[in-house]
């Protein structure tokens, strides 16, 4: 039988890769997993300034996140440096002040690595409800600019010109990323949030035949990876976040075989009947 | 100005600054409804920079560009490279930026001789099938204005030729402006109105209407061409040289080209511009230059 927090986890995680998956088609479109990986590093800093100033965590990553994200959009907008370069500089930076901030609070004591690898096992009933609450709220306004944002990563002129007002939706784009970022954080972790974004997407590629096919079977293979992670942890008592990305890693690995291009092709057979 | 009221876009010494230089400058343009403007000029002459300050994809630097309210554009960029990463059909792609009846999108795709293509995936597809998809899908759209910036590269001579037959017909169909970069210095459109030649600034502005009927050119191109495409035969009296200099027909060499210089039509010799009628208009100055006049055109229409 299976235990209540093992069911919680469950169901925190299938929540967060339910929409990690569509947000990281976008991801792996737009090359942009550096920018996930940027996001995630801030996260810690947002975890020292939930200690500093006794606010609830998730919202202080949130905020954080945010911040980072209009910090990038502004600093790419008056030129200089290349976008991975002020990624790396954002990135690094956070990820430091976060530590050095939580260094000076000592009289904090954390567990560090329950950040940077998560602590699925842990979350609670409220969690939950902010992971399912904030998860519906991200993918109905992802759904809501899903034209322009989609139009806007195949091409930003094309979108422009035709008046889809790109920018906008690309600012949205990044509040509804730095959500995701803060409810997954304690699901895998700060480290590994990025690949629950990524590999998931890149997994379904090879089966998709169109966009929004795409964003649905990313979603699929997330919450896959997140049941084969966590009854992974469970038989051989590994650590549940870096189990789940590896079970996501050989799901991955799957879809590059033989097995994956017989169920595509069948996909594409039926999208032709249909 | 007989334009002035209904013009779908208008440029008035519109100029772009970027990375320390001007990219173009001084430009005045305007379209409107069910009439065909072709820029031409060499590479870096700023007609993509043109286009799309019309489009309002870049914002002038100085000068203004003014779109009406609510102008439905259907846009035919460049270049558009789709990743690998991105799964995209020919029929998803005409979707793109509105909904499009099914029916609607099969007609276009028709049209541009692609309708096989719509189970394709973009990123599959020759230059040639990418024009005539790109084009589909802003025609689908039925735009109160279509912007192409070279339509017709990598698309061969005889390909060129329904192209421009069918960009005429949608004109007439529909009745929207266009606005078209050409990809050739020197052969344009034969239904454009107006051809403003750019090279940093605006040249030099005619209509290549007669010329497509003259018998000299039906034996240059042949009498199909001669529906379709028009030489646009013109004289600079300077030129830009690639350090940026300029060259002026005295041989002598300055770093920029006066406004005195002239960027007209040197009508003390003879010229082969396309014109049939009186075009005094041809004596200004770049810097000043008057908007289109669409009393000049002829029976494009």
């Amino acid at each position: 039988m299976l235990d209540d927090f093992f069911l919680r986890a469950i169901l925190a995680g299938v929540g967060v890769a339910l929409v990690a998956g569509p947000l990281g088609c976008f991801i792996v479109w737009r090359r942009m997993a550096y920018f996930g990986d940027t996001l995630s590093h801030a996260a810690l800093l947002g975890v020292a300034l939930a200690f500093l100033l006794e606010i609830n965590i998730t919202l202080a990553v949130f905020a954080v996140c945010t911040i980072i994200s209009l910090l990038l959009l502004a600093l790419q907008k008056r030129g200089g440096l290349s976008s991975d370069a002020l990624l790396g500089l954002l990135a690094h930076s956070s990820l430091a002040l976060g530590l050095v901030c939580l260094a000076f609070m000592t009289w904090v004591r954390m567990d560090l690595m329950g950040f940077l690898f998560g602590d699925i096992l842990s979350v609670s009933r409220l969690d939950i409800g902010l992971i399912y609450g904030g998860g519906a709220a991200v993918l109905g306004v992802l759904a809501m600019i899903w034209q322009p944002l989609f139009a806007a990563t195949v091409s930003a002129d094309l979108a422009e010109a035709e008046g889809l007002k790109p920018a906008r939706a690309n600012l949205i784009f990044m509040v509804l990323m730095a959500t995701v970022i803060a409810i997954a954080m304690k699901i895998v972790g700060v480290l590994l949030i990025t690949a629950l974004l990524i590999i998931p997407a890149a997994t379904a590629r090879r089966l998709a035949t169109g966009p929004e096919q795409m964003a649905v079977l990313a979603a699929i293979a997330g919450a896959v990876a997140v049941l084969a992670g966590l009854f992974g942890s469970l038989e051989f008592d590994t650590p549940s976040g870096p189990s789940i990305v590896v079970a996501a890693m050989l799901l991955f690995g799957v879809s590059l075989t033989p097995v994956a291009t017989g169920i595509g092709s069948l996909m594409r057979r039926m999208g032709k009947d249909a | 100005m007989l334009t002035s009221q209904k013009s779908l876009v208008r440029l008035t010494g519109a100029g772009v600054f970027k990375d320390e230089r001007w990219l173009v400058r001084g430009v005045d343009l305007a379209v409107s409804p069910g009439e065909i403007v072709t820029l031409i000029g060499p590479n870096g002459s700023g007609k993509s920079t043109t286009a799309k300050m019309a489009l309002g994809i870049l914002k002038p630097t100085e000068g203004s560009a003014d779109r009406l309210d609510g102008l439905r554009v259907g846009y035919v960029p460049q270049k558009l490279a789709i990743d690998w990463t991105l799964p995209l059909t020919v029929a998803r792609f005409m979707r793109l930026t509105g909904p499009l009846v099914e029916a609607d999108s099969r007609a276009a795709l028709r049209m541009t001789g692609v309708e096989h293509l719509g189970k394709s995936e973009m990123r599959n597809l020759s230059g040639g099938e990418m024009q005539r998809v790109l084009i589909a899908r802003a025609i689908a759209r039925k735009p109160d204005l279509l912007v192409l910036d070279e339509p017709v590269q990598g698309v061969d001579f005889n390909g060129e030729i329904v192209l421009y037959d069918l960009i005429k017909a949608v004109r007439d169909e529909i009745g929207c402006g266009i606005l078209m970069i050409s990809h050739d210095l020197h052969v344009v459109m034969a239904a454009t109105d107006q051809v403003v030649c750019l090279n940093g600034h605006v040249c030099c502005r005619g209509t290549p209407v007669s010329v497509a009927r003259s018998a000299a050119y039906r034996d240059l191109f042949g009498p199909r061409a001669a529906g379709a495409l028009a030489v646009y035969e013109h004289s600079h009296d300077h030129e830009h040289l690639p350090d940026g200099r300029v060259r002026h027909q005295d041989g002598s060499v300055t770093d920029h080209c006066h406004p005195g210089d002239g960027h007209h039509h040197d009508h003390a010799h003879d010229h082969g511009h396309a014109h049939d009628h009186d075009h005094a208009h041809h004596d200004h100055h770049h810097g000043q230059d008057h908007p289109a006049r669409r009393g000049e055109t002829t029976d494009a229409r």
